[in-house]
């Protein structure tokens, strides 16, 4: 191999590493990260946290506080004792065996909103930004579409398709795809005047190539960081939608539907509502801290502006 | 200036042309069919189909389109399916408390984040600052139906200071009025302050970091005068701009805490009407808010005139 060429690939070498290690060092990485770590780790292994399953009731032990024991029935008949740690909810289900149950609904379906809308995103906002003639028009539908306030436009999706988790994630990812859209096409009216990209075109390469081997590697870094915090929104709005009884059917255990079923009862029995809500905050904000650890670490002209 | 803002408005016409078509489209291109819902389980697959042409269900879609973009045009949204009434008759039953609630929240917003704003750029790395991006990133992440709950707890259930739910209209009193609405209020604007804060503290931030400041201070100005009437002033026009673009945020707010908060206004009608697959009114009331973002950022546009001198259109 050519000295050059060795000198190039070290020099490359030495700088992922060195932005992998500013990401170690960044605070707000590691306590998101970390957060979410341990979320992802309890969703995988919820059936050895002492949870039982979910769907799970039995009549006597209704409303329970926090922390009384009950008896609970097994899908195979049989009884067996169970401490209620977040108590139970007026069909006499566990709610902690429902709210970590949750964890894997809520983080399913915040990073499969967010790879969905990045990648309508990125096609969209690529052919605006780099085909001239495709601009305004595809534009222009963008701007409507981000003219509907996205919780009336996901709500009004989710509602008329029958609510699933496909249709959930598909309803969010839609309202959040102008945004991206407009983030990278604003990225490429910039890389297309890069001298590489003018290389790149008197060298006849296809426009495809072009698009997503030159222009859109180099705009990588504000696309995972726009990602979080669509991850961030999704979870969010999933819980929203939910709660007003438009989401995901109430047999699936999700954090909004746990609290929707509960806030009838909300006087009197308000652990219903807090311990997902807690869980709920606590994962948006992990996910929220990581996307502005992120955006310092990868994107600092971003990180200037705001 | 007037040749300007005759071009900005009707820059706004395709935007709202295509919220209404995309509006119209969602709705119709959807399985769910509103006349079996309406006929109700028992009906037979004749009553269906006598309700759907009544409803004008049985044309084709351009048709649909044409008949209803007419009516727009002329000012009725047409009849409700399901609460049997004008369109337009129940968004004005309905718009009070919406708009009261809206207007509470965003003055509050503004009163309390602008000086929030303001100080954690003047004790820029202090622990105010620090205190308020921290909060920030919270009132992001704390969903607002988790808020309210917390509130209605501790505010109105251990306390005792406001009503737990309802609405009072303000025709019932002013202060009634007022005692309903705060809590609601409060909740909503916590998210709106977290933006306008944030953004008020970026753009005054920069502001201080200019030349005029420091010429400012030299000159002897109090500390006070400088932060308003050189700094502040000078970041206007982005925070304007971020109160019209949280429009949305409010927007999608209201819905959530009508709900929670029992308040009869356009958010609720709005998920009663998707449940009941509702198409006149859903379609109403989505333009309708989707119409009043679009305003309302055209006013914002149009204010950079008076918050910057030197921006002339």
């Amino acid at each position: 191999m050519d000295p050059q060429a060795l000198s190039v690939e070290s020099a490359n070498i030495a700088r992922r590493e060195s932005t992998w290690q500013r990401l170690q060092r960044h605070w707000s990485v590691r306590i998101g990260g970390a957060v979410l770590l341990l979320l992802v780790l309890m969703a995988l292994v919820a059936p050895w946290l002492g949870t039982v399953d979910p769907a799970l009731f039995d009549a006597a032990s209704r409303d329970l506080r926090p922390g009384q024991s009950g008896e609970i029935t097994t899908l195979e008949g049989e009884m067996i004792k169970h401490r209620f740690l977040m108590g139970s909810d007026s069909f006499g289900r566990d709610i902690y065996s429902r709210v970590v149950y949750g964890t894997r609904v809520s983080l399913l379906v915040g990073v499969a909103t967010a790879l969905l809308a990045l990648a309508f995103g990125i096609v969209f906002g690529l052919s605006a930004g780099y085909l001239r003639w495709l601009d305004g028009p595809l534009m222009r539908v963008m701007d409507g579409l981000m003219a509907i306030p996205a919780i009336l436009l996901a709500i009004t999706l989710v509602a008329m398709w029958r609510a699933s988790l496909v249709t959930v994630v598909l309803a969010i990812a839609i309202t959040e795809v102008p945004r991206v859209s407009r983030l990278v096409r604003s990225l490429v009216l910039s890389i297309r005047e890069e001298p590489y990209v003018e290389a790149a075109v008197s060298l006849g390469t296809p426009t495809l190539k072009i698009m997503f081997g030159h222009i859109l590697p180099n705009c990588i870094a504000p696309i995972i960081v726009q990602g979080t915090y669509i991850c961030a929104s999704a979870i969010l709005v999933e819980a929203i939608l939910s709660f007003l009884g438009v989401g995901l059917p109430p047999d699936i255990p999700t954090w909004g539907n746990i609290m929707a079923e509960g806030r009838v009862q909300f006087m009197a029995y308000p652990h219903n509502l807090f311990f997902p809500g807690v869980f709920l905050a606590v994962t948006v904000l992990a996910v929220n801290i990581l996307g502005d650890g992120l955006r310092d670490t990868l994107d600092p002209k971003m990180a200037k502006r705001l | 200036m007037y040749r300007f803002i005759l071009r900005r408005l009707l820059s706004t016409i395709p935007v709202l042309l295509i919220v209404a078509v995309l509006v119209f489209l969602v709705l119709r291109l959807t399985p769910g069919d509103p006349a079996a819902i309406l006929a109700g389980d028992a009906a037979s697959s004749e009553q269906i189909a006598e309700i759907r042409k009544d409803l004008g269900l049985d044309r084709s879609i351009a048709v649909q389109f044409g008949i209803w973009a007419q009516n727009l045009l002329r000012g009725e949204f047409g009849h409700s399916y399901f609460y049997k009434m004008e369109v337009t008759q129940l968004i004005g039953q309905r718009i009070e408390p919406t708009l009261a609630l809206a207007t509470l929240t965003i003055l509050i917003a503004v009163a309390v984040s602008i000086p929030l704003g303001v100080i954690a750029a003047w004790r820029f790395g202090g622990w105010f600052d620090r205190a308020l991006m921290g909060f920030s990133v919270l009132g992001f992440s704390v969903p607002v139906f988790v808020l309210a709950y917390i509130l209605i707890w501790i505010v109105s259930l251990k306390l005792g200071w406001f009503p737990v739910q309802g609405y009072k209209r303000i025709a019932d009193g002013f202060w009634p009025f007022l005692h309903h609405l705060v809590l609601p209020a409060i909740t909503l604007s916590v998210i709106y302050i977290a933006l306008i804060a944030r953004v008020t503290r970026a753009s005054v931030l920069e502001a201080l970091g200019e030349d005029y400041i420091r010429t400012a201070r030299a000159k002897g100005l109090p500390e006070a005068r400088v932060l308003m009437r050189h700094a502040l002033a000078n970041a206007a026009v982005p925070i304007a701009t971020v109160i019209g673009i949280g429009i949305a945020l409010l927007i999608g707010g209201v819905v959530v805490t009508e709900s929670v908060y029992a308040i009869p206004g356009l958010g609720r009608l709005t998920v009663d009407a998707v449940l009941a697959r509702d198409f006149p009114t859903v379609q109403a009331v989505i333009l309708l808010f989707s119409f009043a973002y679009v305003v309302i950022n055209l006013l914002v546009d149009l204010s950079y005139v008076v918050f910057d001198p030197r921006i002339r259109y």
